[in-house]
């Protein structure tokens, strides 16, 4: 077992040890028990022959004499089929018998029965003695009677058991195997759905996870809840740092800006009149993406939480519009709006910032003397807001391309431009559980549409 | 080598014979193409036994056999004086059953042995081979007139109604001396009371006492005696079957059956155990056939098909009981004093 290997495999294979473990264990335990059982019942059986045969003893004519019951013989051969020794001894003489089983035993006291194993003929035979006190010519004669047995019964039947364990604990170790597996895998779901949770969040979910989680898990969770909170918090530390340096970076442009127009106008010649154009230009552009560097520091910070507060798109799609309607009027460009009462649940500055950075890709790209439209419409269950210009298109490119950070598009040519108005956009869709589709407008031009759940 | 071991052995053999004597009834000597010879014990007469030698050499011509035929008693004493033979059958249960149980038999197992149902066999050291019955044979001449007895009790009315007709003319075992006849007078006398009674009841008649089954059978047949009790049905019906022998009956009692098996052991001294092994399957496919066939001892399904009674007697250590010396004594005394009126 490697250490990296599944955890729910190695669950299963430690407690398939521990399995086999217990088999082995109880089929050990089923086999002595049954040995014991089997010689126990042996034993019981010779003490009881040996009695039969004790109480068979009398004294007759001044002598000890004895029939041998047929009882006792035939329950000797009832249980098993092992060869049968018996002894009979008044004091050290031999009254009868077939083997000299009571060679190394000592006798009795009466009315004890004495238990033994000893080797005779190189087999192990299981003895059992019992000592009678007879009357014989007024004289007191302790008789013994020792009764033998082999144990190949015995074992027989051990045998026969500790096969029938052996197959139970197979059979119990499969199964054991089996729910080991289950157990596992079933155990290791909690650890399964929550790291299925932390997967489905999107990239700038870094809520704490609320996860109910087992007692085990809680360090986990903990540890991954900090974790989280330190980088929510490195984040908002550098979106909070480039709101602070888009701010810091907007106001002297504005001042900047200003100074250049007085200046612009003082100016005479072309030559120069063409320099302060374009040191305006610079100005604007920076205000510009400061504009948006602003603007994505404030989604990626609102995102985390969005209101379910009713916004209607028109008045969105009417608040972009005139915001962006001066650096239109620069370029000539026609802003159409069309739009209907369409409300979505959600957060108004945030889709007013998404709608302006859209819109002013749309401005910035298009040609002088063309147009933008800007639509808001219901379908489907969806409110819709599309902006189509007349700019150079999107070239080929997959069109995810455009949503991501900084990049932009292949036909920008010489336009400034931060790349980052459509992340804008798509982070705040994203955020209301919207889309945004990018198609080629009809002749030329790009057509951006952003969708959103109605209300 | 060889001829030391050789010499050897024969020194132990003749030991062996010297030492306890065997009384020899018959031998023969079955020369097979090989040189090793299975030497069989047996209590069964040549005539009734050699059907299987001659199936055995069939099978094995290879192999040779040397037949010796003693009483019971005589077998039991050579094998447990160690004399070496490698196959010992006897008729007398009780003695075969002692000599495995105090460690005298070899073990041994084949197909064939797994095959014996289990009252023929115990463990793998004795194997029955045949099932005969003990019955009561009478001379159809010297009986005429009375009703054929159908049972002991009945057997006992008669006796006692007509003593004038058979003192002197009923014939049964010496079970001192019969290995056979004190089997089936221990197990009789276990079973039924009736034992005694009819002891009691032919000693007043001054029975004739028989070492062995086929003389009284002889006797039965040849008009010397009206009733011979507890022969061998295999003797008798082997004897009823041969011509001229229209002269007696044989009598099955339907109270109860004495049953005995025929058994062979593989004694411990066995020198061809291999050759051993063969002769006791040959015997053992011989005995598990179903019908009889024209063999004077029958197979063990002839007992097995027989629903009344007790089976045959029990292969156990109860055959052990009236082997004691003091049962035994006991025993012979009751029977002496039954038997033995002295008219």
């Amino acid at each position: 077992m490697t250490p990296n290997s599944s955890i729910s495999r190695r669950l299963t294979f430690l407690l398939a040890c521990v399995a086999a473990v217990l088999s082995v264990l109880s089929w050990y335990m089923v086999t002595e028990f049954a040995r014991q059982a089997a010689e126990r019942t042996q034993d019981n059986i010779l003490e009881a022959a040996a009695t039969i045969i004790a109480e068979a003893l009398r004294s007759e004519d001044g002598e000890v004499r004895l029939e041998l019951p047929y009882s006792a013989f035939s329950m000797l051969g009832a249980i098993s089929e092992d060869r049968v020794f018996y002894h009979v001894a008044t004091g050290t003489e031999t009254l009868t018998g077939n083997a000299p089983i009571n060679a190394n035993l000592t006798a009795p006291t009466t009315g004890q029965t004495a238990l033994d194993t000893i080797t005779y003929q190189a087999e192990p035979v299981r003895v059992a003695s019992v000592t009678r006190v007879i009357l014989n010519n007024q004289a007191p004669v302790p008789v013994t009677v020792s009764v033998g047995q082999t144990r190949n019964g015995v074992s027989l039947i051990a045998n026969d058991l500790s096969r029938t364990a052996g197959i139970f604990s197979i059979a119990f170790f499969v199964l054991a195997v089996g729910l080991s597996a289950i157990v596992a895998r079933t155990s290791l779901r909690q650890l399964k759905v929550i790291a299925e949770a932390v997967g489905r969040r999107g990239p700038s979910d870094l809520r704490p996870l609320r996860h109910p989680a087992p007692e085990e898990l809680a360090p986990l969770m903990v540890a991954l809840n900090s974790l989280i909170d330190r980088l929510a918090r490195s984040l908002r530390q550098s979106e909070d740092f480039i709101t602070e340096a888009a701010h810091r970076v907007r106001t002297p442009l504005a001042t900047v800006r200003a100074q250049a127009e007085v200046a612009l106008r003082r100016v005479e010649s072309a030559d120069e009149k063409q320099r302060m154009r374009q040191i305006i230009r610079a100005v604007d552009e920076s205000s510009r993406s400061a504009g948006q560097l602003l603007d994505h520091a404030t989604v990626a910070y609102r995102a985390e939480n969005v209101p379910d507060n009713r916004v209607d798109l028109a008045f969105v799609a009417k608040v972009a519009t005139d915001a962006l309607q001066p650096t239109a009027d620069m370029k000539d460009i026609d802003i159409g709006l069309r739009t209907e009462e369409t409300v979505v649940l959600g957060d108004r500055v945030l889709l007013e910032s998404a709608l302006r950075n859209v819109l002013d890709n749309a401005v910035k790209y298009s040609p002088p003397e063309t147009s933008v439209s800007v639509t808001v419409f219901k379908a489907d269950g969806f409110g819709q807001i599309t902006v189509s210009d007349h700019g150079p298109g999107l070239g080929t490119a997959p069109y995810d391309r455009y949503t991501n950070r900084f990049q932009r598009g292949e036909n920008v040519g010489g336009t400034v431009g931060s790349g980052l108005g459509l992340t804008i956009a798509k982070d705040v869709v994203v955020a209301h559980r919207g889309t945004i589709e990018l198609t080629d407008n009809e002749g030329s031009g790009t057509c951006v549409s952003l969708i959103l759940p109605l209300a | 080598m060889r001829f030391v071991d050789f010499a050897i052995g024969l020194g132990l053999c003749l030991l062996g014979f010297s030492a306890h004597a065997l009384e020899i009834e018959e031998q023969r000597s079955y020369a097979g193409s090989g040189p090793v010879v299975v030497r069989i014990l047996s209590t069964a007469d040549l005539a009734a036994f050699e059907p299987f030698i001659t199936t055995f050499q069939a099978q094995h011509p290879e192999i040779g056999v040397d037949y010796t035929v003693s009483s019971s008693a005589e077998v039991y004493r050579a094998i447990q004086g160690g004399a070496r033979y490698d196959v010992v059958i006897s008729s007398a249960m009780d003695l075969q059953f002692k000599l495995a149980n105090d460690g005298f038999a070899q073990t041994y197992s084949s197909e064939l042995t797994d095959r014996l149902p289990s009252w023929a066999r115990w463990r793998d050291l004795i194997f029955a081979f045949t099932s005969e019955p003990a019955v009561a044979v009478v001379s159809t001449e010297l009986f005429a007139g009375l009703p054929l007895p159908k049972t002991r009790q009945e057997l006992i009315a008669i006796l006692r109604e007509n003593p004038e007709r058979f003192v002197g003319a009923i014939g049964t075992y010496d079970v001192r001396t019969s290995g056979l006849g004190y089997l089936f007078a221990t197990q009789e006398a276990r079973i039924s009371d009736a034992y005694w009674r009819l002891s009691e009841v032919m000693g007043r008649l001054d029975p004739a006492l028989y070492c062995c089954s086929g003389q009284m059978i002889d006797d039965v047949s040849e008009g010397r005696l009206a009733l011979a009790y507890n022969v061998l049905g295999s003797y008798a019906d082997q004897r009823l079957a041969e011509p001229g022998n229209g002269g007696m009956q044989i009598i099955e009692f339907d109270d109860f059956d004495n049953v005995m098996l025929r058994t062979a052991i593989i004694p411990k001294t066995v020198t061809a155990p291999q050759e051993a092994g063969l002769f006791i399957d040959t015997m053992l496919a011989t005995g598990l056939r179903q019908n009889q066939d024209d063999w004077v001892l029958p197979p063990l399904a002839a007992s097995n098909t027989q629903q009344l009674s007790f089976g045959p007697i029990r292969l156990g250590p109860t055959l052990l009981v009236y082997l004691d010396p003091l049962n035994r004594r006991a025993f012979l005394e009751s029977w002496q004093d039954a038997v033995e009126q002295g008219l």
